[in-house]
């Protein structure tokens, strides 16, 4: 055989490992939409809440629950992690303590969901005594949000040019101003769809808030944050993965056909948020020329 | 503003930049002090038998059942459940991630790259529960089917089918690890394979693979680490029996299997169940730093151009 078959018998290997690849993903999604069609397209799927019988049973405590917690997440991920890339990108750079930081960061990032989740069950839970509640898991998740956000950071910073820095410098700058009047507003979008990214890994995870002791049950929703925002802070939660993970492990069939709808949501918004920071990656590529 | 408080606000400022960086190893000690924390406590709590008698049941029993009346406390059945599903995540991903790095990197139109990349960035933010449905109420199905031609019963709960989805599951990551480091051996090595008359396949195996060994073995080494202490999968499609063999089609239980399952109960603090999953998360943290540390120590060792 000569070299231009063999050739031609490894790019169809590989074309069908990528399609086995590509087909398992598009058969994720139709088993979900297939198992779960009926609750789908059910409105009432969407606005009641847990319940015994599995026609009644809806997300809608589950949706909420997300809601508050990603937003705890992000505030917790974005206020801890875009000073920290700033820090070792622009003014920590050849320093000890910024060189341990980074490979810190690294390490973090490779640290198991499930050990972040016994970590605020250690902490958070136990030591700080902040309960099973929307605060615990909007730390947790936000610190395993951290590490995508500090590294996207740096990686924007890094694009822009140096002569951004030094012509600031030049005109007097401290480094607040440099760091507030130009990084920060250059690096704005690459940041973003780091946050976008670092969100819709974190939407998705169960394991850390299962940890931490999340109900499944929970037929109320916490307080509005404008009434009292202590209060919801305290409330106790549920999320649409964990909400997901409670039907699946049931063993009735009917509950299973709602764990598949919720999957199916699930699957959307993070197929969404993919195609909104795919797209802001893209439109980036068009707005600054250095 | 007077220069004064401008250099002050300065050193502020700096400092704040600093100290939410010094969070992140906050909490690299937190979650280490914690784990130690309680793992000596579960050693010297009584019903493990105080300290020395259970450090040695811990590495000698071969049960692992700190919920029952009857504890035992082997953690061999978790650690060989963990690793026979990572074993088999493992040899899906290696093959399959090979051959599709290969590819687009040194094969593919750069069209076709472009286009197939975003699906697999997609692939890796599916949700893990999502996978977990997949591979109780998808991948198990058609695996009883297919065995049920050889005769062999597969069980509803088996390693099998979560190693499989397991093994789909981190490849988009493994992949484009190892295609960034075959992409970062240069093009020169590959002209100078070419000018020695070597194949477009010659080069790819024979030149680019070698030149770009440490960084493929550092991506298959993060792969098997994300393997190891991936939860949600073989919470759902595993079972939840330690059970110490080697065989795929039964039910095991990995050690975040284990965690799940216990933390799903309501525990009481400082009770024997509760300080049982930071023993094992301490196995599982000790397991995924040694292969995260010889990634690192591979990466290390990737030659630079």
């Amino acid at each position: 055989m000569n070299y231009k078959s063999w050739e031609k018998i490894f790019s169809i290997l590989s074309i069908l490992a990528l399609l086995i690849v590509l087909l398992f993903l598009f058969s994720i999604a139709l088993k979900l939409f297939l198992d779960g069609m009926h609750r789908i397209f059910e409105l009432k799927f969407y606005t009641s809440f847990p319940s015994r019988f599995p026609e009644e049973a809806g997300i809608l405590s589950a949706l909420v629950g997300t809601l508050y917690v990603m937003a705890g997440a992000i505030f917790w991920s974005v206020v801890l992690g875009v000073p920290a890339g700033i820090y070792l990108e622009e003014f920590g750079k050849k320093g000890k303590i910024a060189r341990l930081i980074e490979a810190n960061i690294s390490n973090l990032s490779a640290v198991p969901s499930i050990i972040y989740g016994l970590l605020a069950l250690g902490i958070f839970v136990y030591r700080f005594d902040f309960g099973e509640s929307i605060l615990t898991a909007g730390l947790t998740l936000g610190l395993l949000m951290l590490p995508v956000i500090v590294v996207t950071t740096r990686e924007s910073l890094r694009r822009i040019p140096r002569a951004i820095r030094e012509g600031a410098y030049a005109l007097g700058a401290t480094n607040y101003e440099l760091v507030f009047h130009h990084l920060l507003p250059y690096s704005l979008g690459g940041i973003l769809t780091g946050v976008i990214i670092a969100i819709s890994r974190a939407i998705g995870e169960t394991a850390p808030l299962l940890t931490i002791g999340a109900l499944t049950f929970i037929a109320f929703l916490p307080p509005p944050p404008w009434e009292n925002f202590i209060e919801m802070l305290k409330s106790p939660f549920t999320v649409l993965p964990i909400q997901m993970f409670n039907w699946v492990s049931r063993p009735q069939e009917a509950f299973h056909k709602n764990a598949a709808a919720a999957g199916f949501v699930l699957l959307v918004v993070c197929l969404l948020l993919n195609s909104v920071s795919f797209y802001l990656r893209y439109k980036l590529r068009k707005k600054y020329h250095w | 503003m007077r220069i004064e408080y401008k250099k002050k606000i300065d050193y502020l400022f700096k400092g704040f930049l600093l100290l939410t960086g010094l969070i992140s190893i906050l909490v690299t000690i937190a979650i280490v002090i914690v784990l130690i924390d309680d793992t000596v406590n579960f050693f010297i709590h009584p019903e493990g038998g105080g300290f020395p008698t259970s450090v040695i049941r811990f590495f000698s029993e071969t049960e692992w059942t700190p919920t029952f009346v009857n504890k035992k406390i082997g953690i061999w059945p978790l650690l060989c459940g963990t690793f026979l599903i990572a074993f088999i995540a493992m040899a899906i991903s290696i093959p399959l991630g090979l051959l599709i790095a290969v590819y687009l990197s040194e094969f593919a139109p750069h069209s076709l790259r472009e286009s197939v990349k975003p699906w697999l960035d997609f692939l890796e933010a599916v949700p893990t529960v999502v996978y977990g449905y997949f591979a109780l109420l998808g991948v198990t199905p058609i695996l009883q089917w297919i065995f049920r031609f050889f005769g062999i019963e597969v069980q509803g709960m088996n390693a099998l089918s979560p190693g499989i989805v397991l093994g789909v599951m981190i490849l988009p990551f493994t992949a484009s690890l190892v295609e960034d480091s075959l992409r970062g051996v240069p093009q020169y090595l590959r002209e100078a394979a070419y000018s020695l008359g070597a194949t477009k396949l010659q080069t790819a195996f024979q030149v680019v693979i070698p030149a770009a060994r440490s960084g493929i073995l550092a991506a298959y080494l993060l792969g098997a680490s994300r393997a190891i202490g991936e939860t949600m999968v073989v919470a759902i499609a595993a079972g939840m029996y330690p059970n110490l063999t080697l065989n795929p089609l039964e039910p095991v239980q990995t050690i975040t299997g284990y965690i799940v399952q216990v933390a799903l109960g309501d525990l009481p603090f400082g009770s024997f169940e509760y300080l049982s999953i930071f023993a094992a998360g301490f196995m599982l943290f000790i397991v995924t730093l040694f292969f995260n540390l010889l990634a690192l120590y591979f990466k290390s060792k990737m030659e630079r151009y």
